[in-house]
């Protein structure tokens, strides 16, 4: 699943380490809420990154003690049609204040591309390689928006009172 | 009329090219119908039971002369020349075909109308008073605020993947037109004590499998708080909302399960946890947006004209003036009701002909602006009192003068089984044969303000449960049965109807109404009191034996 970051398909340097396995001494690692949660200090103190996938149906307040030390969120759409995670993506972000790698995981297709990084997020596992190659065409498709969010666009009715009060002075 | 500017059409037009793109990854197989399924829906696109369906958004129910020559035009050259008005001020085409739909689109989005979020599990399509900036008495237009809610709600970043569909409504008249008590949130513009404006919040309404009555969650949120205040609603919508079971996940059952306070509390929370995120609406913003609403140059035109005073020798123009014209806030103007139910048709109908011709009477007599309503009519919202014989006499040509607005024949009904693929049971047909056993206006008239609604199934698109007489198809042993339930509202006192007995076949339906409007007209204590007054008096009992005596 080819994972798109800052605009561009890069290799993934996080390991997926399912619950039961063990952790590698180092390097970064992506687990889940449930085994971070178990013991987070012990985890943090690891040498290398650690990422935690967090479920959709979890509030994110459990996770905003260590959102600090964590290189990388990764929230789910178990199906596209699920849209928990941008929810959470924008707590995490705008009122939580989370800077680290915020990762779309899950049935991820172009179609959701500008939604998400609206909300916050700035990687994707993209489900099709023909969406990933797509990222960068895809989000050229908006130019306007109505709605302010944390990704600091300006909206459609703050271009328009821009516009007027430029318009006023230069009268 | 609310003008887009630049901005709006670009979002439109870009949307357009992304359905493009989206349809042709369809075609192509690139995208799996489950994939596309859920796209298409964002824009309005059903699979039904001959064809697509293509459902298009008016928003708040306002619109232009060119726009409804538009709706024309597309029903004609991609359809079968005519579309159908809904309860939710949409329009419908039954007949589209999937490759031809971007071009629709587009040929729509030239006139600043679009399909976006008329379906799907996302805000729809906001609804308002169809009489909204000329009903008299009312607090403020309200379409100022739909159209900033409409704008909010449009390809919303966070909330375009709800549990369950979205629909808001709003109303600025004591006496609501937009049935804002069966919406997810209903809004009540209305002004505090210290003179501001504001809104009554509720939430929770819906028909379908298991009707609410929308709950008051605040009495009054200030204007310029209410895109932050339905944000919040809506983010603890999104995060408790059940996403197991598909007839548990509307926001109802939410506010159900946790109770009103509990909901309210959480909101509240939420809403105060957002600060200051932007949403805040200050006293320039709420006035860019009321300044690109234009209103007539209305004249000033004495109450009462010679050319009224003359027509009122005509029995006929009387009948229609009594029933269709409604007063206007302005002196010497009214609004016109343009009934879409005449004796024999399908409900909400419009042929691309008569819509061509309403546009060119809305440009004659009411300054170019018609309105949608959702008991499935139009309205021409300006005209001079003057001109109503003239337009009467053009209406009736026409077709569109049938004098029954509000009587029993005025009927509210879904597509049912003719059209729809989840339906067990005909709509159309009960409407249209329930409009012949009344047709005889005296008879009507003298019944008085009687809502029928019909559904053809639980889903209830066509708003049966609030109807004073509602009509839900069910199916029994593949046969077509109707439960019938009475004294049903939907305006400011809203109520669901009451089950008046087991089911009756297909055939006896229409025998049922008249034994239940036969029994009104014997137990009303005075010919003013409304059918729904007289049932809310004596309760179901008396009418169930009325209709079950004999069967
Ligand atoms: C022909 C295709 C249609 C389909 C497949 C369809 C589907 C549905 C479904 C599944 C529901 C139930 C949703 C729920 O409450 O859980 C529903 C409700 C509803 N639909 Fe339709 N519908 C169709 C046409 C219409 C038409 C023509 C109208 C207007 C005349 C309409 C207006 C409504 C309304 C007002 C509700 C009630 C929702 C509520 O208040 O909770 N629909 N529809
Ligand atoms: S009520 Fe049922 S039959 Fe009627 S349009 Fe809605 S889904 Fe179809």
């Amino acid at each position: 699943m080819p994972l798109v970051k800052q605009g561009r398909i890069i290799t993934d340097l996080f390991v997926h380490v399912a619950d039961g396995a063990e952790l590698p001494g180092d390097g970064a690692i992506l687990i889940s809420a449930a085994r971070f949660l178990e013991d987070p200090e012990a985890i943090l103190k690891r040498a290398g990154k650690t990422g935690v996938i967090w479920p959709n149906s979890r509030a994110v307040d459990d996770l905003v003690p260590y959102l600090e030390r964590l290189a990388a969120v990764a929230l789910v759409f178990p199906t596209f049609r699920d849209g928990r995670a941008y929810s959470q993506a924008r707590l995490l972000r705008e009122r939580h204040g989370y800077d680290g790698e915020l990762r779309a995981t899950g049935q991820i297709l172009r179609d959701q591309f500008v939604f998400m990084t609206r909300a916050g997020f700035d990687a994707f596992e993209v489900k099709k390689d023909a969406d990933a190659d797509a990222f960068a065409e895809t989000m050229k498709r908006y130019s306007v928006f109505y709605q302010p969010t944390g990704d600091g666009r300006v909206t459609a009715l703050n271009r328009r009172m821009q516009l007027r009060h430029s318009e006023s002075a230069g009268q | 009329m609310y003008a887009y500017d630049e901005l709006d059409r670009t979002l439109i037009n870009e949307r357009v090219s992304e359905f493009r793109d989206q349809v042709k990854r369809r075609l192509s197989g690139e995208l799996t119908e489950d994939e596309f399924k859920i796209l298409r829906l964002q824009n309005g696109v059903y699979l039904q039971l001959h064809a697509y369906m293509f459902r298009v958004a008016i928003p708040y129910g306002t619109l232009s002369s060119k726009q409804l020559r538009r709706l024309a035009h597309v029903a004609r050259r991609y359809d079968r020349g005519y579309g159908h008005f809904t309860t939710r001020q949409n329009i419908q085409f039954n007949w589209i075909k999937l490759a031809e739909l971007p071009d629709a689109l587009a040929e729509l989005a030239d006139v600043g109308i679009h399909a976006m979020q008329t379906s799907g599990n996302n805000m729809r399509n906001v609804t308002s008073d169809q009489w909204a900036g000329v009903a008299p008495g009312e607090v403020e237009d309200p379409r100022i605020w739909s159209e900033i809610l409409r704008q909010h709600t449009t390809l919303h970043p966070e909330f375009s993947f709800l549990p369950r569909k979205f629909k808001i409504a709003i109303t600025a008249s004591e006496h609501d037109r937009a049935a804002i008590k069966i919406h997810d949130i209903g809004l009540r513009l209305h002004k505090n004590a210290d003179g501001e404006t504001g809104f009554e919040v509720l939430v929770g309404g819906g028909l379908g499998r298991t009707p609410f009555i929308a709950k008051t969650i605040k009495p009054f949120v200030h204007g310029r708080d209410i895109l932050s205040y339905v944000e919040a609603i809506l983010r603890v919508y999104n995060q408790y909302g059940r996403r197991d079971n598909i007839y548990k996940a509307r926001i109802k059952i939410l506010v159900h399960e946790l109770g009103i306070e509990k909901f309210a509390r959480e909101v509240e929370e939420e809403w105060k946890l957002m600060g200051d995120v932007g949403l805040t609406l200050d006293h320039s913003a709420i006035e860019e947006v009321r300044s690109r609403f234009s209103y007539p140059a209305y004249e000033k035109l004495p109450h009462m004209p010679d050319e009224l005073k003359q027509a009122a020798a005509d029995p006929l123009f009387e009948r229609w003036r009594k029933n269709s014209v409604a007063p206007h806030k302005v002196q010497g103007y009214s609004i016109v009701t343009l009934s879409l139910k005449p004796v024999g048709g399908p409900p909400g109908d419009a042929t691309a002909d008569q819509m061509d011709a309403v546009a060119d009477l809305a440009d004659k007599y009411s300054f170019g602006e018609i309105r949608v309503g959702h008991e499935q009519n139009l309205a021409l919202p300006h005209v001079a009192k003057r001109d109503l014989p003239q337009l009467w006499r053009a209406l009736d040509r026409l077709g569109l003068a049938t004098p029954n607005v509000n009587l029993v024949t005025d009927i509210i009904a879904c597509p049912g089984l003719d059209y729809c693929s989840l339906a067990n049971a005909r709509s159309i047909p009960i409407a249209q044969e329930l409009t012949r056993r009344f047709a005889n206006h005296d008879t009507a008239d003298m019944i008085g303000r009687l809502h029928i609604n019909i559904s053809g199934c639980i889903n209830a698109c066509g708003h049966h449960h609030v109807g004073h007489i509602g009509i839900l198809g069910v199916e029994k042993n593949g046969e077509e049965f109707y439960q019938i339930t009475i004294g049903g509202r939907a305006d400011e006192n809203a109520q669901m109807g009451v089950l008046i007995g087991p089911a009756v076949p297909y055939a006896e339906v229409a025998d049922v109404i008249e034994d239940i409007v036969e029994a009104y007209l014997a137990l009303r204590d005075r010919p003013e009191e409304l059918f729904v007054d007289t049932v809310k008096r004596l309760g179901v009992e008396p009418f169930k034996e009325r209709v079950y005596a004999t069967r």
